[in-house]
């Protein structure tokens, strides 16, 4: 288990904005991930999809590494901000923008 | 087998005393679940950690048996 943290602590450190989601950001394999791409596509920032579909370590460890039963999840700065429905609810509320903006991350 | 709707606002009422509950079943099919939690005890606390007393209410279900509940915690005004 060490490793897959190790793993998953340098795949949120490389970008500033990373959505582990199921599918990919073009091609997304549920309603929550594709309504998490939408969000942040709305919000105009460069994002890195990361398709758990793909890494079964990942799609486990991930959920151990934020204490968060669900997929997607979305990380900023290294930090874990929530699931599709706390995106949803900070997007509506202009918070997650305001977030965004404060921690500086690279536009699309 | 999914889980029912009362079954979810039972745990979840179990769990958090007092809380306003409010379950929409989104498809129509009895599996796919939103959950409106309006509860006291949420005062002060994040959003995540709003969200994570009631997966915690719901003991280990959420994301395996419950796959699909679209969640909103709220503070009671």
């Amino acid at each position: 288990m060490a490793d897959i943290n190790e793993r998953i602590t340098d795949i949120v450190g490389k970008k500033d904005v990373v959505l582990f989601m199921k599918g990919t950001p073009l091609f997304p394999q549920c309603g929550f991930s594709s309504r998490a791409v939408a969000i942040l596509d709305h919000c105009g920032v460069a994002f890195e999809g990361v398709d758990v579909l793909q890494d079964m370590e990942i799609r486990q460890g991930i959920k151990a590494y934020s204490d968060w039963p669900t997929i997607p999840q979305l990380y900023v700065k290294g930090e874990f901000v929530g699931g599709s429905d706390i995106m949803m609810e900070m997007f509506e509320a202009g918070e997650l923008q305001q977030l965004l903006d404060e921690k500086q991350v690279a536009k699309a | 087998m999914p889980m029912s709707g009362p079954e979810i606002e039972g745990m979840i009422r179990a769990a958090l005393p007092g809380a306003e509950v409010v379950m929409t079943d989104l498809a129509g099919d009895g599996d796919h679940w939103a959950a409106r939690v309006i509860a006291p005890q949420f005062a002060g606390k994040t959003r995540v950690q709003q969200h994570k007393m009631v997966y915690d209410a719901l003991g280990g279900k959420m994301g395996g048996v419950l796959h699909a509940l679209q969640l909103t915690t709220e503070v009671p005004t």
